[in-house]
């Protein structure tokens, strides 16, 4: 099998390309029926529950790892508005941090990874940090 | 329509220390983690194929982490409105798995009221059938 290389703090300020993502109604709606989450505005697609951010899915030049080697240890979401149906968001992500540190596995690589993504007149809607730990 | 359930309590009742509603989820089903899989774009198999889990030593598969976060963030919308939410922040602790029902519970920590309504800043978890908090962290919610 072959294993990425150990990510190491040279990759730190690494950065993806803009990708824009428009915030589908009937993307909000299977999102909350996923989750069974019954707030209404979610149910009906108008307003994106706070985590849908999470499907802004986007990678990192030079970033990779085996997801069966990786946890995901934390997440935070901080908002200036709610995503509705209809945002254009444009989005970023880069190499925030990378750390080692012994933990109860043994020592393990820690990387956080920076989203943010805003409106077209460059407004920010949201900031995604990302803790994600490799075994 | 209902409003969010926090709009109608007093100050006094959203001080500091103040145990809010909670809010129980159905049990998890793996139909459901198919389903977040789709709907979230997270296809890592460990939540979906039983195989590919005990693969990586575990009994079989997990729920996305992501799936108890997006409990929490309804949560937030039930208790102040989906307008309201303003930071959620949490660390995954615990493993979640079929069949797990977690609930939500929160307590303020803080409450700041202005001009522009009241801030709450929030302990929030998600704990399972064992009372064990599998998921814990932050929030703020600004209400008008």
């Amino acid at each position: 099998m072959d294993h990425p290389p150990t990510l190491t703090s040279d990759i730190i300020g690494r950065e993806s390309e803009a990708m824009l993502f428009e915030v589908e109604r009937g993307a909000i709606r299977k999102f909350a029926e996923a989750v069974q989450d019954q707030t209404p505005a979610c149910l009906h697609g108008d307003v994106a529950p706070p985590t849908f951010p999470t499907t802004f899915r986007m990678t990192i030049p030079g970033v990779s790892y085996d997801l069966a080697r990786v946890l995901h240890g934390a997440q935070e979401y901080r908002y200036e508005r709610p995503l509705r149906a209809g945002d254009r968001v444009r989005c970023r992500v880069r190499v925030a941090d990378v750390y080692r540190r012994q933990g109860r596995l043994g020592e393990m690589t820690f990387l956080i990874l920076v989203m943010e993504g805003r409106d077209e007149s460059g407004t920010s809607v949201f900031t995604g940090t990302t803790t994600a730990i490799l075994r | 329509m209902i409003g969010p359930v926090l709009a109608a309590r007093s100050d006094q009742e959203l001080d500091r220390g103040s145990v809010l509603p909670d809010l129980r989820k159905a049990p998890i089903t793996k139909m459901q983690l198919v389903k977040y899989a789709g709907a979230s774009g997270d296809y890592n198999l460990i939540h979906t194929d039983d195989e590919t889990a005990r693969t990586v030593g575990l009994e079989g598969v997990i729920a996305h982490g992501m799936l108890s976060m997006a409990f929490l963030g309804e949560y937030l919308c039930w208790l102040a409105g989906p307008e309201s939410v303003r930071r959620l922040s949490v660390r995954f602790n615990e493993m979640v798995r079929p069949g797990d029902t977690l609930t939500c519970r929160a307590r303020v920590k803080e409450r700041t009221t202005g001009s522009a309504g009241r801030r709450l800043q929030l302990e929030v978890w998600t704990e399972n059938q064992r009372a064990e908090r599998v998921t814990f962290g932050e929030a703020e919610v600004q209400m008008a």
